[in-house]
């Protein structure tokens, strides 16, 4: 019976369409479904997200974001990311060209600027503890260290992955599975920036106001 | 060194309680010292445990879902129990910090870990085989997603004998559920047990759309998929889109009850309310989540057993994806009376009442798919009429509970109680045992009695009617949900008929476990030698029962809807030709892997850990989380070849005469 | 090999095979970005300073800018194109926003109209059971 419904086989020249094509080549299910899995973070963002917007009047007699916020901080951790966001599309161009040496030098320059990122982000945190904001003082203050820590958590998540990324290109070099992976990887790269833009606009921006 | 356990968390003072953890654990015990004996060890972990196959995974998913099912159930007894007896002075044999526990784990238990692995495990099943595919898109997490399953199942069975489960029904709200109002671990093994499944059922999710939207047999446009594969596709991008508002909430909730924070809390500027909203911002999709496979469920048994294909399957594609957009705009219905106001209950209520409108065009397809066909009485198609006309009841309530006026009268009664167990039993329940009796016979090669089968059916139908339509009139008359005891004499006569019906409902359980007993012992007589024993029209059937690990030995061609169907009349009509010798080629299946079972034990560790504030344990467990992904990610080789003469040997020990 | 791509991964701005001048275009796509989101960065930083502008407006202008650069890094860093090839990818990501947009505007909605029916005078402080 299996052989009767193999019938048929390249007798009918290139589908119309690409849905009848048969299933997709690895490359893309594999970032098809890494990109599902970020929007699903995006939605989960978005409930923190809310969240946050629900309750930042909410400071319960506690410091306001007017008090607390520094933009020149910011404005350095938004470049910081956005460089790293632009190293990281340079890597992935070394990447398909296949330059090991190009791809450790945009790996090791969107890690510095990632670290950079999240060293400010803990001094910033660090000071605002030491005014006595904490996250215990205010609902606002809730939801601002757990909307921005969760960023800075991803970020943190991501510098980990860069590194096990940039150890297995030493040691495997370019196969499928790594190429596939680094492709994934840039995707949530990419990702944790478009939510920066997000953050630093409504929480920093119209916050500090 | 070990947190807040202690021995005072084993629960040696409550009768009824220790029973139960004896009783679960000698059961375990028993069954780990029955496959140790026999020495099943080895099959065991080798074919099922590290098993990426979707197939043994969605048995394995049903499996659980299964036997949770019986806990909950057990659950649902006891309460009926309870109501039955204790009214006036009476306070009925379960004290009231008990009877919290019992309705918050019924509930929990019943949508996390009854329906849930149910409709998962029937869509891991059934919807690559339906694709014409060999596997779903990522087989190794497919089987993480599994054992996450498990692990949150097993969290909440373990809260039976160290500690306690919350008192705070299913959707524990705060400030109930705040460490001020809940300061023991029942609310934690709630939420760990939860963020855990619910990880899994996200991973799952994101699977099963990249499998759908990305994996399909050559020609297999959209709008040739089956009914089944879009209902899935729905309901996967919903768990996609939901889970993570859930995540969320109950991130929020455990940052307040672990580290002080003030979301939720009384005080500070927290505001409870917030997680009213975000919880059903999740729940009601998740109600669709549940609900949309069933449909496709009974989509495809009603073309089946009806010998026609489906009536209006256009409209049936747009119907489900209206429901996919519409689910999420409908959420505030669940808390109409928490003070949002005119303007704001009336927009979610006109959006709830339109919603009913899709269901309904599916309702009428199904219908007319019945009319003029030849419909073969089998038992899946009896639970798809017993659904359609039961569904329908509840359909109509739903619309009632819509109406914000009348949600105020009623809400927080019994009536809302048998709202949703009238759709939530005779729709998802009943779609999971149509499909359980429908692809039984594929996943194991022989069917199932239906004689106990039917019986099952009925059973369940009375039962059913029994036990909840009391409770209408009962919400009516004012009676609130929960109740551990009552004063009210003239509730008690309608308290025993639903308990009756409860009755009758485990007499319909037991049926179904001398069904499954019986169909084993009889099974030599019982074997689809056909691979197609419904006469189906989608490609499932097109390969032998069981199927092999690879589906298929080359991935079909779909010209049109309904591919297997058309299929079989084109060869019946001799236009199929089939190439002789058949040439059977060598086939890359993802190899097996311990990565899902060995993830799945640190996270249990990790939840255990972190429930009693054991850290030490819980940085163990995420160490070893993290050290697993690594291994995994390190492997250089994931698929194992198959040679072309073990394929054509095992066609040759099959040999399927589909196209008779 | 296909000549045109039928199915494309989302962020990929390049066919694996091919090469260098696809290389450069890449390049040139990501300076393009780069300078784009700069610029919208740059101008909502001035923007939330500045007093120049009509202060009620700025919280609009805010929001305006933060998804125009939304957009800017979709189109020129994570490569969704209007393509046939895109399609899938471009349903996903709409998907997405769709949910988004409702969760949060519909909380925000919900939240408000609660906290203005429930809560007739603002802060009532013996509403607030201190700790």
């Amino acid at each position: 019976m299996t052989t009767a419904i193999a019938v048929s086989h390249g007798g009918h020249g290139v589908p119309p369409i690409p849905s009848m094509e048969g299933p997709a080549p690895k490359r893309i299910v594999v970032s098809f479904g890494f990109w599902i899995f970020l929007l699903s973070d995006i939605v989960m963002f978005s409930a923190i997200f809310a969240t946050y917007a629900v309750l930042a009047r909410a400071t319960a007699g506690g410091p306001t974001g007017a008090q607390l916020f520094h933009l020149t901080t910011v404005g350095v951790e938004t470049t910081c990311l956005l460089l790293s966001t632009f190293t990281c599309g340079l890597m992935s161009l070394a990447i398909n060209l296949g330059r090991r040496g190009a791809t450790y030098l945009g790996g090791a320059v969107t890690f510095l600027l990632g670290a950079v990122f999240l060293t400010l982000e803990i001094r910033e945190f660090a000071a605002m503890f030491a005014e006595g904001a904490t996250p215990q003082r205010s609902a606002f203050l809730s939801g601002f260290f757990t909307l921005v820590g969760c960023h800075g958590l991803h970020v943190a998540i991501g510098l980990i992955w860069l590194t096990v990324m940039m150890v297995q290109v030493a040691s495997k070099g370019f196969s499928p599975f790594v190429h596939h992976r680094l492709l994934c990887f840039s995707l949530f790269w990419h990702a944790l920036d478009i939510i920066w833009v997000a953050l630093f606009s409504i929480v920093y921006l119209m916050g500090a106001r | 060194m070990l947190g807040k356990l202690s021995w005072s968390a084993v629960p040696i003072n409550e009768p009824i309680d220790m029973i139960a953890s004896c009783l679960m654990i000698l059961a375990i015990v028993g069954i780990l010292i029955g496959i140790t004996v026999k020495g099943h060890w080895p099959y065991l972990w080798r074919e099922w445990l590290t098993s990426v196959d979707h197939k043994r995974i969605g048995v394995m998913y049903c499996l659980l879902a299964m036997v949770m099912l019986l806990r909950g159930f057990t659950d649902a007894i006891m309460m009926r129990a309870q109501q039955a007896f204790a009214v006036g002075g009476a306070q009925g044999y379960l004290p009231a910090e008990h009877y919290d526990q019992v309705f918050s784990a019924h509930g929990t238990i019943m949508i996390f870990f009854v329906a849930m692995p149910f409709i998962v495990g029937l869509m891991n099943f059934a919807v690559p085989l339906q694709l014409g595919v060999r596997d779903v898109a990522f087989p190794t997490l497919n089987s993480i997603s599994l054992w996450l399953a498990a692990s949150g199942a097993l969290l909440v069975n373990i809260s039976l004998v160290i500690g306690n489960f919350a008192r705070t029904g299913w959707f524990a709200y705060p400030p109930l559920s705040e460490l001020r109002f809940s300061p023991d671990v029942g609310v934690d093994y709630y939420l760990w047990a939860l963020q855990i499944s619910g990880v899994g059922t996200l991973l799952g999710g994101v699977n099963l759309v990249t499998t759908i939207l990305k994996l399909r047999a050559p020609g297999m446009s959209y709008m040739r998929m089956p009914m089944f594969c879009w209902t899935a596709l729905a309901s996967n991008l919903l768990i996609v889109a939901a889970f993570p508002v859930l995540t969320a909430a109950f991130a929020m909730l455990l940052l307040d009850r672990y580290l002080g924070f003030h979301f939720f809390t009384v005080g500070h500027g927290g505001n409870m309310m917030m997680y009213v909203n975000l919880f059903w911002v999740w729940g009601h999709p998740e109600v669709y989540i549940l609900i949309l496979p069933p449909f496709g469920v009974f989509s495809e048994v009603t073309a089946t057993f009806s010998g026609k294909p489906l009536f209006g399957y256009r409209s049936m594609v747009a119907a489900t994806l209206a429901i996919c957009v519409l689910s999420f705009m409908v959420w505030l219905h669940h808390f109409f009376t928490m003070g949002a106001g005119a303007n704001v209950n009336a927009v979610f209520g006109i959006v709830s009442m339109v919603i009913a409108v899709p269901t309904g065009v599916k309702i009428f397809n199904w219908l007319f798919t019945m009319y003029g066909g030849r419909v073969r009485f089998a038992v899946p198609i009896l639970w798809t009429i017993g659904f359609m006309i039961t569904f329908a009841i509840g359909g109509a309530t739903g619309v009632l509970l819509a109406i914000p006026p009348v949600d105020f009268i009623v809400h927080d009664t019994v009536f809302l109680i048998a709202h949703f167990h009238n759709v939530i039993i005779a729709g998802v329940l009943f779609g999971a045992f149509a499909g359980y009796n429908y692809w039984f016979p594929k996943a194991f090669g022989f069917t199932l009695d239906e004689g106990w089968g039917k019986a099952a059916f009925w059973c369940w139908l009375i039962g059913f009617y029994l036990a909840f339509m009391p409770l209408y009139w009962l919400g009516l008359e004012g009676m609130p949900r929960r109740m551990q005891h009552y004063q009210e004499v003239g509730w008690q006569p309608w308290l025993m008929v639903a308990g009756a019906g409860a009755v009758v409902i485990l007499a319909g359980i037991a049926c179904q476990i001398i069904q499954l007993a019986v169909s084993i012992r009889t099974r030599d007589r019982r074997r689809d030698t056909t691979g197609d024993p419904w006469n189906g029209r989608t490609l499932e059937w097109a390969t032998p029962s069981p199927p092999p690990m690879w589906n298929f030995a080359e991935l079909p061609q779909v010209e049109g809807e309904d591919a297997f169907w058309q299929m079989k009349q084109l060869a019946r009509d001799g236009k199929l030709r089939a190439a002789v010798p058949p040439a059977y080629r060598a086939i890359e299946m993802p190899k097996n892997s311990p990565t899902g079972f060995i993830t799945a034990f640190f996270a249990v560790v990790t939840g255990f850990a972190l429930i009693w504030h054991i850290w030490w344990m819980a940085g163990l467990g995420l160490l070893g989380a993290f050290a697993t992904t690594l291994v995994f990610a390190w492997r250089d080789v994931a698929e194992a070849e198959i040679p072309a003469e073990v394929v054509a040997q095992f066609y040759e020990a099959h040999p399927v005469e589909t196209l008779r | 090999m296909d000549p045109t791509p039928r199915d494309r991964a989302p962020g990929d701005e390049t066919m694996p095979e091919a090469k260098r001048e696809e290389t450069l275009a890449g390049l040139q796509a990501y300076l393009i970005g780069l300078l784009f989101a700069a610029i919208l960065t740059a101008t909502s930083f001035w923007t939330a300073t500045t007093s120049v502008l009509w202060s009620p407006g700025v919280a609009t202008g805010l929001v305006v800018l933060a998804i125009a650069q939304m957009g800017v890094h979709l189109v020129f860093f994570l490569h969704i194109t209007t393509g046939p090839d895109n399609t899938n990818n471009v349903l996903a990501l709409a998907f997405g926003i769709l949910i988004v947009g409702l969760v949060v505007i519909g909380s925000i909605w919900i939240m408000a109209h609660l906290n203005a029916n429930m809560m007739p005078s603002g802060n009532l402080p013996n509403l607030q059971m201190q700790r």
